[in-house]
């Protein structure tokens, strides 16, 4: 694995806004160590292509560094008539390939161009490196007038600078807020990650999560066992923290709900905490709900690599309900699984909704979910802002204060669904010290963690720390202004990502889940006197420290 | 390189007129023939690519959301209706907004990088926004009041389009504003696309162009106007014969009212195959165009395939039963033996 040792001073100064004197076209690509991410194992692929035929291709080992990328020999038809399909199922991408002014209103709103300086990191020129090809193939003045209206061939090189950049993309949409036509990025670099498949052109870190949520129904390829084990793990440490032994369903049929939340958060600290936080989220108000194992990924690594791949690991959420009876889902704090949810989920799998499925009513308060009656699924941040509204949990405040706490919007309930009050309203209601970061970099302005759809590995550090600089340095801001020494966030990811951000950008801030902060804050009925937080802390510690 | 090649162009249309009409007398050919195939191109392929678009399907509602979702709870929660949008009318809005108030654009921000102080910042840049509402007001303003030379009786909107258009009354004949704000924005747009690294980095002769021909489409009309004061009657005479298919083209005419002719014929022959389109294309983009509401009313996506289904439970549990049986977990269907085990 590359090294990454530049210090954060060295890399702010590294960065510069001016472009190379050569034009983009015949900039070089640069697959140095640290600028791309590992390719998928071929038996990851080969058991993809058996479970869903005709997205994925061209299982082998190979290398980005190196020159051979071992392509199918007729990879330039697998291309044209890959992008053709594409143009004719999407009219986003056919009226995105054809409207870009090139008004450069998107070309400093994106964190990889902030962070990098790297032009073709601006959202409209990543665009171009696919709208290149486009005039080429598709118009009439590309083809006869070529380079000068900005056409180019399809070569090697072309392919692979798409494959540099558009794993340089973490589908966030910030440009897309402020693109005058709404070109959104996020749907060219699907498309363009959907083509790249076709070639066999992949990434391990997504495809190997892709690989185990299909078998085993989660990220890392945990086992239903070995699921269990951890859930258990987890009510001891719930016990040794309140005193309390609770129960933690699992696979249960009859239960009112199933909560379906990213597995991440089951393995992965601080993703624990917050998942600990749920469990006792639910015994507090004794909610009728099951877990299951088969269901037990939310997130859906599905969405970074091909429309039909997304929509075989939702559909198990559906399947998964109705095999257990469920009226509806409650959903966990996830980013990408919540536009998958609130923008693409009823569209592709509604149809498989059993009778049984009715528009989601809280248990507790008698609230009606209207907002989710089609897919009936409702967001935990919502669940907890009702429960909460209506004084259903005994809270102390207090608990957390030690907690200097802001929140952090993750891009795809931002941009893909206005999740924006909710959590705040949680956050606020169970913890006494908080600030937002600058306007300019919060709700649906907010800046992506720089590891979203997929690259959150750490064989490309340098890339995500640039990326993560605009989040970062608004972190900082609010530490050096407020103290702020927690960053809440509603996103498994984050969770992940968040935490070597801030180590590099704002040191001493740390990554929790709003759920944790909640559960921190929450009397569960019966419990002991607590001493120590979720993260089994001790509360006296953590104070002495903060008054330091 | 991009600019200059896209200037040498533009010259090189406005040398065509002169000599065509000036040296070859081809009146005829340059005030009817171009002019209506120009006008014929226009319609078709603005027709033709608003209709390849439309044609196509939204397979998902995809709209980026810019404030807070409708919520549950309308007491708790104010949602933020023109910037997320989940029913028709609220999404009418912020189209309505996008397309006369160009919202996106206003939301602009330039970064500033400190490194000194270790800031980055977002200082508010709303010059883009500025001079592309003046230049795109001047142009409509200036389309509507060409319609004045169609149209046998004038109807009283544009007039009033017109006064308010020469209201400073400066010269005679008076002067539009319209008519300097287009020339101040153009030159706003083509400026920064010159100056701005960033932006002339990602120019291409598809962005030059366009520019220098509005500008020399507005130059040549100014000329007419101000400098050459051509006969106006003279031209609408020929273009209302022109629309009851009469073609007659009148002596007389100074040789800038083609120049101009042939530049906004060019500009007509140009606009279905270029980014102009997207004039028509801003109202069918799918990030905006379409409510946040997928999570209340199902949406149908013509290509979805049914016959992708997930990885059933049925053989996840044939791949775990043991374990899983072991682990004590709910099972469909025992292990082999297991029950006999039991009585056991």
């Amino acid at each position: 694995m590359a090294k990454f040792s530049k210090k954060p001073i060295e890399l702010l100064q590294s960065i510069d806004y001016t472009p190379p004197r050569t034009d983009w076209m015949s900039t070089p690509n640069d697959f140095s160590d640290g600028r791309y991410a590992y390719p998928a194992k071929p038996e990851k692929i080969e058991y993809l292509m058996k479970e869903l035929p005709g997205a994925f291709a061209n299982p082998r080992e190979w290398s980005p560094g190196d020159v051979d990328w071992k392509l199918p020999p007729n990879w330039k038809d697998i291309v044209h008539e890959g992008f053709k399909e594409r143009l004719n199922k999407y009219r986003s991408l056919k009226v995105f390939m054809d409207v870009c002014v090139r008004c450069g209103a998107c070309a400093d709103k994106c964190h990889f161009f902030i962070g990098s300086g790297d032009p073709k990191n601006m959202p409209v020129l990543r665009a171009e490196l696919m709208r290149s090809v486009y005039r080429k193939d598709f118009t009439l003045a590309g083809k006869i007038l070529g380079k000068l209206t900005g056409a180019r061939v399809m070569e090697e090189d072309v392919l692979k600078e798409w494959f540099l950049y558009f794993y340089q993309c973490t589908e966030c949409r910030r440009c897309s807020l402020f693109c005058p036509y709404g070109i959104d990025t996020a749907e060219i670099t699907m498309m363009a990650r959907e083509l790249l498949h076709l070639c066999g052109i992949n990434i391990n870190w997504i495809m190997e999560p892709v690989a185990n949520c299909n078998r085993t129904g989660n990220h890392l390829g945990i086992q239903p066992h070995a699921f269990k084990d951890i859930l258990d793990f987890m009510l001891d440490d719930i016990e040794a923290i309140t005193g309390k032994r609770i129960n933690a369903p699992l696979n249960e049929k009859g239960h009112e709900v199933i909560f379906i939340t990213p597995s991440g958060d089951v393995f992965a600290d601080p993703g624990i905490y917050t998942f600990m936080g749920y469990l006792m989220l639910f015994d507090a108000i004794g909610l009728d709900y099951t877990l299951s194992t088969y269901a037990s990924e939310g997130g859906n690594f599905g969405l970074f690599t091909n429309a039909d791949m997304m929509k075989k690991l939702n559909a198990k959420m559906y399947a998964e309900a109705n095999r257990l009876g469920a009226k509806w889902i409650l959903g966990g704090e996830c980013g990408h699984m919540w536009r998958v949810i609130n923008q693409y989920m009823d569209t592709m799998n509604g149809y498989l909704q059993g009778p049984q499925m009715s528009t989601p009513v809280s248990p507790i308060t008698g609230t009606v979910f209207g907002n989710a009656k089609q897919t009936k699924m409702v967001h935990i941040a919502e669940f907890t802002a009702d429960l909460i509204k209506h004084g259903k949990l005994n809270l102390d405040k207090s608990r957390n204060d030690y907690v200097k706490a802001t929140f952090h919007d993750s891009c795809n309930p931002a941009r893909g669904m206005g999740l924006l009050d909710e959590p705040r309203y949680v956050l606020k209601n169970v913890c006494n010290h908080f600030w937002d970061m600058p306007e300019n970099t919060i709700r649906e302005q907010t800046f992506c963690c720089a590891g979203g759809s997929g690259l959150n590995t750490d064989e490309i550090m340098e890339i995500r720390l640039r990326g993560g600089l605009p989040r970062g340095n608004a972190l900082k801001y609010v530490q050096d202004k407020h103290g702020v020494n927690t960053m809440a966030c509603v996103c498994a990811i984050d969770r992940a990502t968040l935490i070597p951000l801030a180590d590099y950008w704002a040191p001493g801030v740390r990554i929790t889940g709003l759920h944790e902060l909640v559960a921190n804050a929450l009397i569960l009925p019966g419990e002991g006197e607590r001493t120590m937080n979720l993260r089994q802390e001790e509360f006296e510690e953590l104070n002495a420290q903060e008054e330091e | 390189m991009n600019a200059l090649y896209s200037l040498v162009f533009v010259f090189a249309l406005v040398l065509i007129p002169l000599i065509g009409v000036g040296a070859a007398k081809l009146n005829v050919f340059f005030g009817i023939c171009i002019p209506s195939t120009a006008l014929l191109v226009f319609l078709a392929g603005f027709v033709c690519k608003i209709y390849g678009w439309a044609k196509r399907p939204v397979p998902f509602r995809i709209p980026t959301t810019g404030g807070q979702q409708e919520p549950y709870d309308t007491t708790l929660f104010t949602q933020n209706k023109w910037d997320n949008p989940s029913t028709g009318p609220q999404t009418v809005v912020r189209m309505l907004l996008e397309v006369l108030c160009f919202r996106s654009l206003f939301r602009n921000t330039a970064v500033k990088l400190d490194v000194k102080n270790n800031v980055v910042a977002y200082a508010s840049a709303k010059w883009l926004w500025l001079f592309a509402i003046l230049f795109h007001y001047s142009f409509f303003i200036i389309v509507a009041r060409h319609m004045r030379l169609f149209l046998a009786k004038v109807p009283m909107p544009l007039e009033w389009l017109e006064f308010g258009d020469g209201i400073m009354q400066i010269g005679i004949p008076r002067m539009y504003m319209s008519d300097v704000l287009i020339l101040v924005g153009l030159l706003f747009l083509l400026g920064r696309r010159l100056v701005d690294p960033k932006i002339r980095y990602i120019s291409l002769v598809n962005d030059y162009f366009p520019l220098f021909l509005i500008i020399g489409i507005a130059l040549s009309g100014v000329y007419m106007r101000y400098f050459a004061k051509v006969d106006v009657i003279a031209i609408k005479d020929m273009v209302v014969s022109l629309t009851q298919l009469k073609f007659k083209v009148p002596a007389g005419i100074d040789n800038s009212f083609y120049v101009h002719l042939f530049l906004v014929s060019t500009l007509l022959f140009y606009f279905p195959f270029s980014k102009l389109m997207h004039l028509g294309g801003v109202f069918l983009s799918p990030t905006r165009n379409l409510p946040n509401d997928t999570r209340i009313r199902h949406h149908e996506n013509p290509w979805n395939d049914k016959s992708i289904m997930p990885h059933s439970y049925a053989a996840y549990e044939d791949d775990f039963r043991a374990p899983m049986f072991e682990a004590g977990l709910p099972l469909e269907k025992l292990p082999e033996g297991a029950e006999e085990e039991a009585k056991a």
